[in-house]
């Protein structure tokens, strides 16, 4: 309802002894959204060189219960998750992000039976590549697209992501600036903050890992 | 949700005997703090983001006309839409509106304390549509028939044994007729069972932590991913949440990510935070294809410049409620609304009226300890004592209290007076501890001292031991 909009804006700006806002604080306001300034960045991670960024991102993704691995480049990738598979006692099966750096490696090769497309019902593997990864938390961004369907970061219960070490940045300021540049402004429909697999303390404030997302978080640090 | 806090020393007293309930409490106090102080303690500028999470909630309620604006426009931008809503009603025939559209017969619902807010559960069932609770607590207590008891735990009042029964009461129309006990089976039943209700759903109802007026994105913040299959699979997904939600930028959320999880779970960062624009691009595999924002005011927007405005800086972390000396020991039911514990007792009377709910403002001894955790330092006891003073002034005081208050005024400006009557008071307990120093019984407050002894004063005041150290150290200071 329209009149509830005015209404409530009418209440705000009533309460702020005003009328729309205008002139300098208008100006500021417009500028806030239209060049984003980072706030308070910790030490942390900002302040470390990339490989101590590198390795404080292993060392908080893997406090969060995520399982990281290290190889040197994308051709290893295919065995390396068919150890992963394996060691799950899963069957040689997975779904794959159409994204080319995913979906154009040679599963075949490493005996996997790997289908590019978004998640369905029983799907048990999935593998997906990140947009970035966040060293402070040990988080990766994920950006959904038709390369990478949202519902392969939820649906399956072995959750495997492949993030290039060129792309471990200190912060999400970081990240979200990276972003910026590269999207020209396009934003996807979800953009996912993973920071480990999936858990829940609602029983009795005991955590139990695998609540409705993956129960598993792999994560492949490319060229490391 | 029927409101019962008017009869809040009732539940209290009730909750304080209930067993169940007790030893539930005891995991909740033995957790939530200490997880809290040792995340607090990892991040050495914790207390300056603290007090950058006020300044920039401060700077978005005077600006929250521009911000809100500016977010619908984003929205739009995105092809989602924006629905205003200035109170609980509008906000239920909005969302009931997009649902029979839809063609709704279920609905998924991630965890959303503005749903509880409006009663979105009760008024989709009786139009014929069913609400699924998503996340397993307010699954369990969805399964129960229960309200929440905490923002963030619903179900932290449940143990064990309670949830396997009512797992195995309602599992049974799925072929699920052994009774499981252990809580990793419980939860991988609940899983499976929910599994089928997201695919099959046709709405996906989740809250927002944050709505980025930058970007048009509406941000969930969750550790299972049932929020994210609640708004992934479905056709439409709507986002309802509260106008003081918005922030002006993605870096603007950084800054309260930090502070949420941390004054939480005392996790660094919840699993999944989850930024949604608009429905699913052309060129997508899945989402939805509609996408809604519900924004809700419901009585918000008269908090603006007025005495209570720093409650509006809330982002419903909980810390507050978790180291609450009396919601440990009553937990979140006996406030009698959705939102319990300190920063509940400032807004249930702000949203329901302080005439319906009079008791809490007065249900804390003012410890502080809720301000001094806040992550938006609002400060919880003064915004209490606001509500103190505007109960006395209305006259919804009992009598008895407010002639109490009256005497002990008229006796605080007499101080030779004070001085005389508290001499002989202090003497009087003193002679009523006898030999053993404890009074076992006080006149005019048995409730209390039916529980605990009272450790009898030394026999004189605080006044005359002061004037007499000042003596003292006036004397070393001439020495
Ligand atoms: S009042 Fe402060 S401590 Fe309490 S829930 Fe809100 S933000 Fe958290």
């Amino acid at each position: 309802m329209s009149g509830s909009r005015e209404l409530i804006l009418g209440n705000i700006r009533k309460g702020l002894r005003r009328g729309a806002l205008s002139g300098d604080a208008l100006a500021d306001c417009a500028e806030r959204l239209a060049a984003p300034r980072p706030n308070l960045i910790p030490a942390r991670a900002a302040a470390l060189d990339h490989a101590g960024q590198l390795a404080l991102f292993v060392q908080m993704a893997s406090e969060a219960a995520a399982l990281v691995h290290r190889v040197e480049a994308a051709a290893e990738v295919p065995a390396l998750v068919a150890g992963i598979v394996d060691a799950a006692a899963l069957p040689r099966q997975l779904v794959c992000a159409p994204a080319a750096a995913i979906a154009g490696l040679d599963w075949q090769g490493a005996g996997l039976q790997a289908q590019a497309r978004a998640a369905r019902q029983g799907d048990r593997v999935s593998v997906t590549p990140a947009f970035a990864g966040i060293a402070e938390t040990g988080t990766l961004m994920l950006l959904s697209g038709a390369h990478s369907p949202t519902s392969l970061n939820f649906l399956p219960d072995l959750h495997i992501v492949v993030l290039s070490a060129t792309r471990v940045l200190a912060s999400y300021e970081e990240a979200f600036a990276l972003w910026r540049r590269e999207s020209a402004g396009e934003v996807p429909r979800t953009i996912n903050l993973i920071t480990g697999p999936s858990r829940s303390a609602d029983i009795e404030q005991k955590l139990q890992m695998g609540a409705h997302g993956p129960i598993q978080l792999h994560i492949v640090l490319l060229g490391a | 949700m029927q409101l019962t806090s008017p009869d809040f020393p009732r539940n209290a007293a009730h909750a304080l005997h209930d067993a169940a309930l007790q030893r539930a409490l005891g995991n909740l106090k033995a957790g939530f703090p200490g997880k809290r102080a040792a995340a607090v303690a990892r991040l050495p500028e914790f207390e300056a983001l603290r007090d950058l999470g006020r300044d920039l909630k401060n700077h978005i309620i005077e600006h929250l006309d521009y911000y809100l604006e500016q977010f619908e426009a984003s929205v739009q931008r995105q092809g989602g839409q924006v629905h205003w809503a200035r109170d609980a009603e509008e906000a239920r025939a909005i969302i009931l509106g997009i649902c029979q559209r839809a063609g709704a017969k279920t609905v998924t619902k991630g965890k959303s304390m503005v749903s509880e807010e409006i009663g979105l559960n009760e008024h989709l069932a009786a139009h014929g549509i069913e609400p699924i609770e998503t996340d397993l607590g307010e699954y369990i207590i969805q399964l129960r028939g229960e309200h929440p008891s905490h923002i963030i735990a619903p179900a932290i009042h449940v143990n064990l044994d309670q949830v396997s029964d009512a797992f195995h009461q309602h599992h049974q129309q799925y072929g699920k007729h052994e009774r499981q006990t252990e809580p990793r089976a419980l939860m991988n039943e609940a899983r499976e069972i929910l599994r089928d209700k997201f695919l099959r759903a046709d709405v996906g109802i989740t809250g927002a932590n944050f709505c980025i007026a930058e970007t048009g994105q509406t941000v969930i913040v969750t550790n299972e991913g049932n929020g994210d299959l609640t708004q992934l699979l479905p056709r439409v997904h709507i986002a309802i949440t509260s106008i003081e939600k918005v922030v002006p930028t993605l870096e603007d959320a950084a800054t309260f990510i930090r502070l949420l999880a941390r004054s939480a779970t005392g996790q660094e960062i919840s699993v999944y935070t989850t930024f949604s624009a608009g429905g699913r691009r052309a060129e997508d595999l899945d989402g939805p294809e509609e996408f809604h924002v519900v924004l809700l005011d419901n009585g918000r927007s008269q908090m603006v410049g007025g005495e209570q405005q720093d409650m509006l800086r809330c982002i419903r972390c909980s810390a507050c409620m978790n180291h609450c000396p009396v919601y440990g020991a009553i937990g979140g039911h006996a406030y009698g609304w959705v939102y319990p514990g300190p920063m509940g007792s400032v807004l249930t009377p702000q949203l329901v009226g302080i005439e319906h709910a009079a008791h809490l403002p007065n249900a804390s001894t003012f410890c502080g300890r809720c301000e001094s955790v806040c992550p938006v330092r609002i400060p919880l006891p003064r915004l209490l004592r606001n509500w103190r003073a505007r109960e006395f002034e209305r006259h919804l005081t009992p009598q008895g209290y407010r002639f109490g208050l009256r005497a002990w005024a008229w006796l605080t400006r007499r101080p030779a007076l004070y001085c005389g009557l508290t001499r002989l008071g202090a003497r009087l307990l003193r002679w009523l501890g006898g030999r053993s120093r404890r009074i076992r019984s006080l006149p005019l407050a048995g409730g209390w001292s039916a529980w605990r002894d009272m450790p009898a004063p030394q026999g004189r005041t605080f006044q005359a031991l002061w004037a007499e150290r000042q003596r003292a150290a006036g004397m070393e200071g001439k020495r």
